[in-house]
C-alpha cells in the first residue's frame, strides 16, 4: 500500500504551506469572528426602543395611562409630544421618529366603543419591520385598571414566540451563520487549492508524479475538515461568551452534522478548482454558490416564505439542510436522528460532487 | 546499458485546434544518450516531451518510451521518468530540504535510505547552504539545481528535460551540464530541449524541429558535414552593405552578419561559390576576404530552418 504514505505526503505539504500563507491562515479565525460580530451586533431584527412621539389630544387619565404603558414595551421610545397629528406626520417625513401616537379629544369614548380604533398608529411603512412591529403594538393587550371594573379589558392576541422567547435575533442567527461562514471558508480554501497549483506550474510537477488523482485530492482535503471544526468551535465560543447561544441538543451530534456538512462543501470547492482556470475564476464561482446560499438557504428568510422555484434551489444547496440540522440540534434540542433526510443529502451530495470532481480533473495538461 | 532506444516514437502529431503544434514526428532516442532538441519557440519542442511523458494526449501516432506505450498506460512509467519543467514547478513556499522530502514520499523511495540519498542530493547539487532556504528566494541557478536533484531523486532511467537553462547565468550552465554527463554515463538517457546552439553541440544527438517539423537528426558532427551547403565567411570593413549585395546574389540561400563577419550558405549544387561572392563584390569596388570555411551547427540550424521557405520562394 503506497497510496497512504502518498495522501500523508500531501497532507504535510498543504499544511507546511497553509502554516507560512499568513493570509489564509488569518481568514481561517478572522473570517468566523468578523462575521460573527457583523452578524450578531448589527443585524438585528429584534427592534426595541424605536423613536415615537405622542399628539394627546384627550389628555385624560386614561390616555395618558394608555402612553406609559405603550413606552413600558420598550419597543418605542417616546421622545417627543406634540399638539396635532399634522406635526406627528412632518415628524415622520423628517425621519426624525418612526412611529407617531394619535389619541383623539374622545379617545375615553373610544375605548368604550369596539366598533372605533381608540387611537392612531403613524408608521414609517417604509421599512418592512417597522411596519411588523407596529402590528405588534396593535395587539398589546391594555391593562385598564382597577377602578374602572366595568370597562373589560380589549384583550387580543398574545404573541408569544417559541424557542426564543426574548426573541433576540442572535439565537436565531447564530446556527444559520455556522453554515454560511463554513460555506464561506471551505469552498474558498478548496476552490482555489488546486487552481493555485496550476497557476503556480506546480501542477505540472504533480501530474508527472506517481500520485493519483485521488490521492492528491484526499490529502488536499483532509487538513480542511480539520480547520472547518476549528471554526465551528470557534463560532460556537464566541456564540456561547457574547450572545449567550445555546447549544441545547447534543454536541456530539452537532459535530456528527458539521463533518457531513464540510465534506460536502470541501467536495464542492474541488469540483470547482477543476473547472476554474484562475484564482480568481475559482473566487467568482465562490461567491455565485455563496449568495445562494445566504439568501436561499433560509438563513435570511422563511424557506416556507419564498416562491417554490427558490424552495427548489434551496433544497439543492447543503446549506439549506445543515441550517435545519443546526437550528434542530441547538434550538429545539432535537437528536440527528430525528432529521435524516437532511443528513442523508449532505452525505449524498459529498459522494456526488467527490466523484465529479476526480473524474473531471485528469492527470494530463489538455 | 543494454542496446536499444529508450524512445521510439512514430508520427507524433499534436493539433491545438488549427495550430499544427507538432507534425508526423519520428525519434528515435538511444538509451544511455543526451539526446537535444534544438529549436526556437514553439517548435514544438515542449509538446513532444509533454506527449513523450504523457502530460498530452497526442492527436495522432504513437510512441514506445521504456518498452511501454504511449499514449496507455503512462501511470506504470511515471516512476520511471523524471521530468523538469520548462518553468520552476517546485513548492516556492516550501524549504529546499522540504522540496526534496515531499518527492520522496510522493515516489515511494524506501524510507530508510530517504535521509541519504537526501543528503547525497543536497551535496552533489551544491545546495547543502540552501537546505534551510524558501525555495521561492532562490537564484534562478539554484532553483535549478533543486529542480534537477528533485527530477532524479527517485534515479530514473529516463530524465526529460524542457529547456532547463533558459533562466540561469553561462557558469551554471556549465555546471549543468556536466552534471548532465556524470547522468548519462551512470546510465541515464536524457531528452533535453535548448535553444542554444552551444548547448546542442554537446549532445551525442539531436533534432532540429521547426514548426512543428522535425528538419533534420543525426550526431552533431554528422548534421555538421550534411548540410547541403557551402558555408563562406566573408570579411569586409563594410559588412552592411556587403551584405546587402550578397542576398541580392539569386544562389545565396542565406547571410548572417556576426560583427565584421559574414556567413553566408550558397547551396552544394553551385560549383562555383566562393568566385560568386568575390565576383559580386568586385563588381561593387568593395574591400572583402573571401574564404570558405567549415559549417557550425548554427549554419546547419540556418540551412535546415531556411530550406521551406527557399522552395517556396
Amino acid at each position: 500500500m503506497k497510496s497512504l504514505p502518498r495522501i500523508f505526503a500531501v497532507l504535510r505539504k498543504e499544511v507546511r504551506q497553509l502554516r507560512r500563507d499568513r493570509l489564509t491562515f488569518g481568514m481561517v479565525v478572522g473570517l468566523p469572528v468578523m462575521q460573527m460580530l457583523l452578524f450578531g451586533y448589527a443585524i438585528n431584527t429584534d427592534v426595541r426602543n424605536l423613536e415615537a412621539a405622542v399628539a394627546d389630544q384627550s389628555n385624560t387619565h386614561l390616555s395618558r395611562q394608555f402612553v406609559a404603558e405603550l413606552g413600558q414595551t420598550q419597543v418605542i421610545r417616546i421622545v417627543d409630544s406634540v399638539a396635532t397629528p399634522q406635526q406627528l406626520e412632518t415628524l415622520l417625513r423628517q425621519g426624525a421618529i418612526s412611529i407617531g401616537i394619535h389619541i383623539p379629544h374622545d379617545f375615553d369614548r373610544r375605548v368604550l366603543d369596539r366598533n372605533r380604533a381608540a387611537s392612531h398608529l403613524l408608521v414609517d411603512g417604509s421599512d418592512p419591520t417597522i411596519l411588523g412591529v407596529a402590528n405588534q403594538l396593535r395587539l398589546m393587550p391594555f391593562g385598564f385598571d382597577a377602578g374602572n371594573p366595568g370597562v373589560a379589558a380589549p384583550q387580543l392576541v398574545e404573541v408569544r414566540p417559541y424557542y426564543n422567547p426574548e426573541r433576540r435575533t442572535p439565537v436565531n442567527i447564530v446556527p444559520g451563520l455556522m453554515g454560511v461562514i463554513l460555506t464561506m471558508t471551505m469552498i474558498l480554501f478548496t476552490a482555489v487549492a488546486i487552481v493555485r497549483e496550476r497557476e503556480r506550474g506546480n501542477l505540472e510537477l504533480l501530474i508527472n508524479t506517481p500520485v493519483s488523482s485521488l490521492e492528491l485530492m484526499v490529502g488536499k482535503v483532509m487538513p480542511y475538515i480539520l480547520i472547518g471544526m476549528l471554526q465551528l468551535a470557534l463560532i460556537l465560543a464566541v456564540g456561547r461568551l457574547l450572545f449567550d447561544v445555546p447549544v441545547r441538543g447534543s454536541i456530539v451530534d452537532l459535530y456528527l452534522a458539521a463533518t457531513a456538512f464540510i465534506a460536502a462543501n470541501l467536495s464542492l470547492g474541488l469540483f470547482i478548482s477543476t473547472a476554474a482556470r484562475t484564482q480568481f475564476q475559482a473566487t467568482q464561482i465562490t461567491v455565485f454558490i455563496l449568495l445562494p446560499s445566504i439568501l436561499l438557504s433560509g438563513f435570511m428568510f422563511p424557506f416556507e416564505g419564498m416562491p417554490e422555484l427558490a424552495q427548489w434551489l434551496g433544497e439543492v444547496l447543503p446549506n439549506t439542510h445543515f441550517i435545519r440540522l443546526t437550528r434542530g440540534i441547538m434550538l429545539r434540542d432535537a437528536a440527528l436522528s430525528e432529521m435524516p433526510g437532511d443528513l442523508a443529502y449532505l452525505i449524498a451530495f459529498t459522494v456526488v460532487a467527490m466523484t465529479a470532481a476526480a473524474l473531471r480533473f485528469t492527470k494530463r495538461l489538455d | 546499458m543494454n542496446k536499444g532506444l529508450a524512445i521510439e516514437a512514430r508520427g507524433l502529431t499534436k493539433r491545438f485546434g488549427n495550430l499544427v503544434a507538432v507534425s508526423q514526428l519520428d525519434l528515435d532516442v538511444p538509451r544511455g544518450a543526451i539526446y537535444g532538441f534544438l529549436g526556437p519557440n514553439g517548435s514544438g519542442k515542449s509538446t513532444t516531451i509533454r506527449m513523450l511523458c504523457g502530460l498530452l494526449m497526442p492527436s495522432d501516432g504513437k510512441a514506445i518510451v521504456l518498452d511501454t506505450e504511449v499514449p496507455g498506460d503512462s501511470r506504470r512509467l511515471k516512476p520511471r521518468i523524471g521530468y523538469m519543467t520548462q518553468k520552476f514547478s517546485l513548492f516556492g513556499d516550501m524549504t529546499v530540504l522540504e522540496n526534496l522530502q515531499f518527492i520522496a514520499e510522493i515516489y515511494s523511495y524506501p524510507r530508510r535510505e530517504r535521509a541519504g540519498r537526501i543528503e547525497e542530493l543536497l551535496e552533489r547539487y551544491d545546495l547543502d547552504k540552501q537546505r534551510k532556504q524558501l525555495a521561492g528566494t532562490m537564484s534562478g541557478g539554484q532553483k535549478q539545481r533543486l529542480a534537477l536533484a528533485c527530477a532524479v531523486l527517485h534515479r530514473p532511467e529516463l530524465l526529460l528535460l524542457d529547456e532547463p537553462t533558459s533562466a540561469v547565468d553561462p557558469q551554471s550552465r556549465r555546471d549543468f551540464w556536466s552534471a548532465l554527463f556524470r547522468l548519462a554515463e551512470a546510465g541515464t538517457t536524457i531528452l533535453v530541449s535548448t535553444h542554444y546552439m552551444d548547448e546542442a553541440e554537446r549532445c551525442h544527438r539531436l533534432a532540429i524541429l521547426d514548426r512543428g517539423v522535425k528538419v533534420a537528426d543525426g550526431t552533431p558532427t554528422e548534421l555538421q558535414a550534411n548540410t547541403g551547403m557551402h558555408v563562406i565567411e566573408v570579411t569586409s570593413s563594410d559588412p552592411y552593405h556587403a551584405q546587402l549585395l550578397i542576398a541580392d546574389i539569386t544562389a545565396v540561400a542565406s547571410v548572417t552578419q556576426l560583427g565584421v563577419r559574414l556567413r553566408v550558405l550558397i547551396p552544394e549544387s553551385y560549383t562555383n561559390p566562393v568566385e560568386l561572392v568575390e565576383g559580386a563584390m568586385r563588381a561593387a569596388k568593395l574591400d572583402a576576404q573571401t574564404v570558405l570555411s567549415t559549417a557550425s551547427l548554427e549554419d546547419v540550424f540556418v540551412a535546415v530552418t531556411l530550406k521551406p521557405q527557399s522552395k517556396a520562394a
